[in-house]
């Protein structure tokens, strides 16, 4: 199994990022606590976040099929990627067709998640990331830490130093007023040449073949109205059946993501130009590619299948305090926190990602701030007797347990090792505890105690009790 | 077997044999319940915790002096507008540019772009733009440095759930809307907010209450 206890050991170390995520997630902890608190009908929107995920999954194969006809009929054309290799084979052949040789992008985990920008490099077509943080993260050559603020790992220095280079200002300062209209300067002759964009979407409705992108910076306005060509990926759990609908997931979404009453631009369109007239309004051509690639299976285990209710908000990060103290690379995933650790062991698999399920101490904090109140802490604990039932379990815990079943079977065995146990601790308990137990124990007595088993045992004492009566 | 295919099956699949649960009644708001006059306040206090300047006139007769004044307040000169823009709003003596499919690089060199819009939102602090009459196609509204936006009084719904009632009929006819709530921002370097990433950085509010 992988190495999350490694990973986050090395992350815990790096001061740096300690600092800038205790900063970044207790500031926002603070906003999205208080716009969401304003609100009278707070808990009914989550309530009815949560009826229309699940009404909506129960029939999603319906509600696709609507989703491919509305779109289809306002002018886009609907591709269906049934893992990771398909989309990417869709989208670069699109990008080919057109013959671009590069595309800009908004950000999108979909993208990350199945390593488009590797498959779109290697046909010749240069991405380019257009968030600005997503941007920083591309220039640097490394992996997003958070959800929503992927570079929030790298400070102002280094981000000055980056931009000094990539960008050719030797002269830029490192205040991030600076950084931005850099920044602003080097994107905007990208945008207004390229051709092809690719997006994601935060939601897409049934009823009338509408997308929505949800954004801060106006990167999405920019990739989304100027080109000639846009590809919008997106999974198969964000169709939404009616218009109103939405009524419900755009006041949800910005006040839990980024603890504002609204974000600043929302970008909702539907198929391609609708004006006619010179006055051309938007690119000629929309692709909308559907992905699987793994949802399905979490779609059939239907104690986890409110995984697939999440809407990229990242307030379980926030309020995480695994997440806080490791960040997001110690997850080794692009879904991190309390979602991600249920989201990847599931689409990654558990032989990959089994351990994710075991990093949180099932706090319950995250389900308290989602928005669609997806029970997270008994999806952890289902998927971690998953991990058990299907044999990932390691070697040492697995003998453990068939000592403990042979005990609990045998009153006799029981006693004779309790007995045992009674004369073995002695040399290591102090005070009714006993701080270190020894190997193949100890790593778990590492950061806790263990009560010290008491003098005589219920039975004995009972037993005792009844002789003298 | 195609994508649709395997995806729709393994979807079936997925869901076989479980009943669809009981549809919910849902409880929140869809409309507000302030009057008029708390939800114009309420706007132009959203408004102003996003620094957008707001001029609130009695009648539309006074929108032309407004825009010079803005103009002007923001040492501006050339406006671009939409082909269908009003004439009756646009000031005598500035240098309007007409907005009938011109390049984005011509758009880019305008500073300054007055439209109309299709409504806003109070407690949100929320235009919306529905590429409906006098607002022209999205890139002129995007690539300007400053958007004046006149909005009537009539215009401006207290929740987001109204907007979205009164928006679904220009949705169901094709057309795309943009939500602009402030200027952009980002808070990606050490979560520092930093106003005026791309889109108008500076946004001025023509209130009329005619």
């Amino acid at each position: 199994m992988s190495g999350f206890p490694e990973r986050a050991r090395r992350s815990l170390g790096d001061s740096q990022l300690r600092r800038n995520l205790a900063k970044a997630t207790a500031t926002i902890r603070a906003k999205t606590g208080k716009v969401s608190a304003e609100l009278p009908d707070w808990e009914a929107l989550r309530d009815a976040g949560r009826a229309i995920k699940r009404e909506t999954l129960a029939e999603l194969d319906k509600h696709l099929v609507a989703l491919e006809d509305s779109v289809t009929r306002a002018g886009g054309v609907v591709h269906w990627a049934a893992d990771a290799a398909e989309a990417r084979a869709i989208i670069t052949g699109l990008v080919q067709a057109h013959g671009a040789k590069q595309v800009i992008k908004i950000k999108s985990m979909t993208t990350d998640e199945v390593e488009l920008n590797p498959a779109l490099e290697a046909a010749g077509v240069r991405p380019f990331e257009t968030d600005l943080a997503d941007m920083i993260v591309q220039m640097a050559h490394e992996k997003p830490s958070h959800l929503l603020v992927p570079a929030i790992h790298k400070n102002r220095a280094e981000i000055g130093a980056l931009f000094r280079e990539e960008m050719d200002e030797p002269d830029l300062s490192n205040e991030p007023a600076d950084l931005t209209r850099a920044a602003r300067a080097y994107l905007r002759g990208k945008f207004i040449e390229s051709e092809v964009a690719i997006s994601g979407a935060n939601f897409a409705v049934a009823e009338t073949g509408s997308v929505a992108v949800v954004e801060s910076e106006g990167n999405g306005r920019m990739c989304l109205t100027l080109p000639k060509v846009l590809i919008s990926i997106m999974g198969i759990e964000k169709v939404l059946p009616k218009w109103e609908h939405l009524e419900v997931f755009l006041q949800l979404l910005p006040r839990a993501a980024t603890g504002e009453r609204m974000n600043p631009y929302t970008s909702i369109w539907t198929g391609t130009r609708a004006r006619e007239g010179d006055a051309a309004d938007g690119p000629e051509a929309f692709h909308l590619v559907l992905l699987d690639n793994g949802r399905s299976k979490i779609l059939a285990d239907a104690a986890a299948r409110e995984t697939l209710h999440c809407i990229r908000c990242s307030r379980c990060l926030n309020v995480c305090p695994v997440y806080q103290r490791t960040g997001g690379h110690a997850y080794d995933s692009m879904y991190q926190g309390p979602i991600g650790a249920i989201v990847t062991p599931q689409l990654k698999g558990l032989a990959a990602a089994g351990d994710l399920p075991y990093a949180s101490s099932l706090c319950g904090a995250c389900q308290e701030a989602c928005p669609v109140r997806i029970p997270i802490p008994e999806i952890l604990v289902h998927l971690r007797g998953r991990v058990v039932a299907e044999g990932h379990a390691g070697a040492g815990e697995r003998a453990a347990m068939a000592a403990a079943k042979a005990m609990f079977d045998h009153p006799t065995l029981m006693g004779a090792a309790l007995a045992a146990g009674r004369v073995m601790q002695a040399p290591l308990a102090r005070d009714g505890r006993i701080g270190r137990l020894p190997w193949p124990l100890d790593g778990w007595s590492l950061s806790r105690d263990f009560p010290a088993l008491p003098p005589e045992s219920f039975r004995d004492w009972w037993k005792r009790r009844k002789a003298k009566a | 077997m195609s994508g649709r295919d395997a995806i729709l099956a393994a979807v079936r699949a997925a869901l076989a044999g479980r009943p669809a649960p009981a549809a919910e009644p849902s409880a929140y708001r869809r409309r507000g319940e302030m009057t008029a006059d708390q939800v114009l306040a309420r706007f132009l206090e959203r408004l102003a915790d996003y620094d957008v300047h707001v001029t609130v006139l009695e009648q539309a007769a006074e929108i032309p002096a407004t825009v010079a004044e803005r103009l002007a307040a923001r040492g501006a000169e050339a406006l671009a507008i939409p082909a269908d823009l009003p004439p009756g709003w646009v000031p005598e003596g500035v240098p309007v540019m007409v907005d009938q499919a011109l390049p984005y690089r011509s758009l880019d060199t305008r500073p300054s772009v007055l439209t109309g819009c299709a409504l806003a939102i109070a407690e949100t602090g929320t235009l919306v733009l529905d590429a409906g009459a006098g607002q022209g196609r999205r890139a002129l509204t995007l690539l300007p440095d400053h958007h004046l936006c006149v909005v009537f009084e009539s215009q401006v719904v207290e929740t987001v759930p109204e907007a979205l009632q009164r928006l679904k009929p220009a949705v169901l006819a094709g057309r795309p809307l943009t939500f602009c709530s402030g200027p952009s921002a980002t808070a990606d370097i050490e979560f520092d907010r930093v106003v005026g990433v791309h889109g108008p950085r500076r946004l001025d509010v023509i209130l009329v209450r005619a």
